[in-house]
């Protein structure tokens, strides 16, 4: 049995310094009836060996976007991971650590978050990150949940160009616990500036906006915060892509008041969509309705610098059922690849980053956008991802460009959009895979 | 102490490289000017050397399990086998899109359905969901489960869901974000659920019931039967919190012991690392009729090939997460599972479950255990009681004079029913040796609360720091670096 130190000879010694002759004489609490009387159904236990070879014979019914040139983003991306992360992340002092709640043997643990918290505050230009949430979705859901403690008001209204996953993820949280949502119209892929208006007052406890949207377009996110903050209590909320705050306003300059976002973009592999994680950073007066973990430094008794977890008493380990959220964990290895990937590539790497992503997907819409048959959807400026008008069912080019290995897109007709393709580009792409795809879209046109 | 990784800033150092850019397009034509940053995001400009010496000198401050013992109480800390971060690293699994289309994810949907069912074996359900990323999720999950039930029956009142007063924090937690209420009943003084407290708070409003078995006092519920049947005579769920479910592998299962709704830890029981907090991942299996409110989108297999079932969509409780939950964590638990095998399993919880016993045994005449005239199940609860009555020594000094020691400290102050708790749980991967030296510096250090009662209120001193100040954490809030 692998993994297990005990001999037969020393668990026969334990049982008799317990002082009882077999394993079963442990069991005397359980009825007798609930005891399993056969085994469970597993296969045999099998070896390293025979581990690899199964899980090498999964691995090739996949096609990855290693193999492929691929398109897709809709919130997760495929950027450089530079290989010094997975060194970090591997070490088994972060790796076999658990929440660092004996602060004297976790520092690395709590310096690290430290240090992400304040990226995370650098990026944003807010004055409080916590340690992290799950993913994007679930960040953005709980920060509505804060603003509501924060206001006491229940009506919370949505973008209707956010990510639709999180909307719906923001729906099983905030359904049943009395908050109503609006859901704003579209206009010309962004949000509607009018019905926005009309959708705001002061009952409203936040306005939540994507920006770049879940279409890949900027926003104005200066117009709605100025629609938001309008009223008397409503917070503005905004989603952003991390890799944007490189070259697209930092949220403190448009004054949201929460910020969230998915933050798998920073130096986490796609992972077939996890573990992912998602970040929260707010202003300093929100800091105790915050859900989360948070470090703080302070000193130890010898007055040097040490960290801390710190405002627990917003936790359910302290408050239990007045906890200001249920979460217990963070995502801290996703956390600390985003923090190992911050500090290696720095202001310049990540400017760079998100330049070339940027110009890439301007280079591919120009292109595209020049093809017969093929339009940008939207006028809007975008960041690293746009949507085109396709002549034909998205899905259908999707199925032609498989035997290329070539992945155009994401479908949008899943989400109510018929001959819509949603395209991400990163730095990764080289000007040849960009053609590949122009061409190949071509190809599909002429069929 | 390290410096800060800001400190370390020198501007205009780089620790990445990147290809030139081979498009000639300016970023200045792309992004109008009033959306483009005013300043540029400040982070630091360290070399790749720096940034590997940094995280190594951080690294260096934490404990963790291959560095030595660590009984967390609940948090089963059992070792992570390595086989999972090789082969959980293949490209073809890490670089997978989840809106990639189902033909060319056929491996990883697999994985996820031969998981699920292996799940629902060992636990006894029939349906499992992946898609919780923690156990507080679960919880989550689980309770919306209930709603979706009590919805789909009408049942507007059922608004109460109770739990015994040693439950986890994050239960009556869960319950409030889900919708419920809280209704907290006693235990009785064999630590176990007060069947009469039960009975005097079940009523037409009781929504259901959330159970840890074994419970956090590491104690089997042994009127688990009689609880279901009060729970279910008003139609109320039964939920297991599967936090401790490392005791009972292949020798009960909760499905048959009438609980509904489950959720299984992956990052305890099925050793996957518990990475300083996460990633983990917090299935839930459910009886065949709750199936349909599970979150979309299920896994599943028609005629060899696997796809995303969303049939149910209409009686779903929704999505609790973007996609399919933490796919590469619930990979890591797949392989584990597959190394078990059949054997393997039931001889997990039995090594974890002498382990715990050999240690309660060993120390029964040193700490108070509350509990000892029963057999514990993978963990028990000790008490610091009598040393903080004879000596003033608390159970926050003795866990910081066993950091001293080399080990982690056991969970303290939880369960909050026992006085100065300390919550042990070996589990199964720690030899008889590594036990015999934590017993002896247990015994060690009850005999220094006696002779030498400074080494505990001036503990830690064999730490990277000092004892940590956490009300000034509080008090003088300080969350990021001023640089």
């Amino acid at each position: 049995m692998p993994y297990i130190s005990n001999t037969d000879k020393e668990r026969k010694e334990m049982l008799a310094t317990i002082g009882v002759s077999k394993f079963d004489d442990l069991l005397v609490n359980i009825p007798n009836k609930f005891l399993l009387q056969k085994d469970c159904c597993l296969e045999h236990a099998y070896s390293e060996l025979e581990i690899s070879r199964q899980i090498s014979r999964l691995a090739s019914k996949n096609i990855s976007s290693a193999q492929a040139n691929s398109f897709l983003g809709g919130g997760i991306y495929d950027h450089f991971i530079p290989a010094a992360i997975d060194h970090v992340l591997l070490k088994p002092e972060f790796h076999s650590a658990y929440t660092p709640y004996q602060a004297e043997v976790s520092q690395g643990t709590l310096q690290y978050i430290y240090e992400y918290q304040t990226m995370i505050c650098d990026l944003t230009g807010m004055e409080i990150s916590n340690a992290g949430m799950y993913d994007g979705a679930s960040a953005a859901a709980e920060a509505i949940l804060m603003a509501t403690r924060k206001t006491k008001k229940l009506k919370a209204v949505l973008a209707g160009t956010i990510n639709p996953l999180y909307l719906e993820v923001i729906k099983t949280y905030t359904v049943g616990v009395g908050i109503e949502l609006v859901i704003v119209p579209t206009k010309n892929g962004l949000i509607d500036l009018d019905e926005l208006k009309n959708a705001v007052d002061d009952e409203t406890s936040c306005v939540l906006l994507q920006t770049p949207n879940f279409f890949g377009n900027i926003e104005n996110a200066f117009a709605v915060e100025e629609i938001t903050h309008s009223t008397k209590k409503a917070l503005f909320i905004v989603a952003v892509d991390p890799i944007s705050l490189a070259v697209i306003n930092a949220p403190s300059e448009y004054k949201a008041d929460i910020v969230v976002g998915e933050g798998q973009a920073l130096g986490n592999a796609q992972n077939f969509g996890g573990p992912l994680f998602g970040f929260l950073a707010a202003n300093l007066k929100l800091s105790r309705t915050m859900p989360g973990r948070i470090v703080g430094a302070t000193l130890d008794a010898d007055g040097k610098r040490s960290y801390a977890l710190t405002l627990q008493a917003r936790e359910q380990h302290i408050r239990r059922a007045k906890a200001t959220s249920n979460i217990c964990s963070n995502q801290a290895l996703c956390n600390l690849a985003a923090t190992v990937y911050m500090t290696l590539m720095g202001r310049a790497g990540l400017k760079e980053a998100a330049t070339q992503s940027t110009t890439k997907a301007h280079y591919l819409a120009e292109k595209i956008s020049k093809l017969e048959g093929f339009e940008l959807a939207f006028t809007a400026p975008f960041f690293k991802e746009f949507t085109i008008n396709t002549p034909k069912p998205a899905k259908d080019i999707i199925n032609e460009m498989r035997s290329k290995n070539i992945f155009p897109g994401i479908d949008l007709k899943q989400f109510g959009h018929e001959n819509m393709l949603l395209i991400a580009v990163t730095e990764k792409k080289r000007k040849c895979d960009l053609d590949e795809l122009v061409k190949s879209l071509q190809e599909v046109y002429n069929g | 102490m390290a410096s800060t990784i800001f400190e370390k800033h020198s501007p205009g150092r780089k620790g990445y490289t990147l290809p030139d850019n081979d498009v000639d397009i300016k970023l200045e034509n792309c992004i109008p000017t009033e959306f483009s940053r005013k300043e540029d995001a400040r982070l630091p400009e360290v070399s790749e050397l720096d940034v590997m010496r940094h995280f190594l000198e951080l690294a260096q401050m934490n404990h963790c399990i291959e560095k030595g013992f660590y009984p967390l109480g609940s948090c089963t800390m059992k070792y992570n086998p390595k086989i999972n971060e090789t082969l959980a690293r293949n490209h073809s699994f890490n670089n997978l899109h989840p809106f990639q289309d189902e033909n060319s994810v056929q491996g990883a949907l697999e994985i996820l359905y031969d998981l699920q069912e292996a799940l629902a074996e060992i636990s006894g359900f029939a349906k499992v969901t992946l898609q919780p990323v923690a156990g507080a999720h679960g919880e989550f999950t689980g309770l919306k489960v209930m709603k979706a039930y009590h919805d789909s029956k009408g049942h507007a009142n059922k608004k109460k869901i109770i739990l015994p007063d040693s439950a986890h924090g994050t239960n009556p937690a869960s319950v409030v974000l889900a919708g419920f209420e809280v209704v907290e009943i006693k235990s009785n003084d064999k630590g176990l659920v007060d069947i009469d407290d039960l009975r005097a708070h079940v009523d037409e409003n009781t929504a259901g019931f959330m159970l840890t078995n074994p419970n956090t006092l590491g104690l089997f519920e042994t009127q688990v039967e009689e609880i279901s049947e009060i729970v279910h005579s008003v139609d109320g769920l039964m939920y297991m919190d599967g936090a401790n479910f490392n005791a009972i592998l292949g020798i009960v299962k909760p499905g048959e012991m009438g609980f509904d709704i489950m959720h299984y830890n992956l990052h305890k029981t099925f050793a996957t690392p518990h990475g300083g907090g996460g990633p983990g991942s917090g299935p839930i299996g459910v009886r065949t009729d709750l199936a349909k409110f599970l979150p979309t989108p299920m896994i599943d297999k028609y005629d060899e090939k696997y796809f995303l079932d969303y049939s149910h969509e209409e009686t779903s409780l929704g999505k609790v997460h973007s996609f399919f939950g933490n796919f590469a964590v619930n990979l890591r638990a797949y392989i584990y599972i597959k190394m078990l095998g059949t054997k393997g399993l039931r001889r997990i919880s039995e090594n974890a479950v002498i382990n715990a016993n050999y240690i309660q045994k060993k120390l029964e005449k040193y700490y108070d255990i509350p509990y000892k005239d029963q057999y514990c199940m993978h963990e028990f609860v000790a008490s610091g009681v009598w040393q903080k009555e004879k000596y003033g020594i608390s159970t926050l000094d003795i866990a910081k004079r066993i950091l001293d020691k080399g080990f982690h400290a056991p969970t303290i102050y939880f369960p909050l029913i026992v006085p100065e708790a300390m919550m042990i749980e070996p589990t199964e991967t720690e030899s008889m040796e590594t036990l015999d030296d934590f017993i002896t510096a247990m015994i060690d250090i009850a005999k220094e609360c006696e002779e030498h009662p400074e080494l505990l209120t001036g503990a830690p001193q064999n730490t990277p720091v000092k004892r940590v100040d956490d009300t000034l954490a509080v008090r003088q809030l300080n969350v990021k670096f001023e640089w």
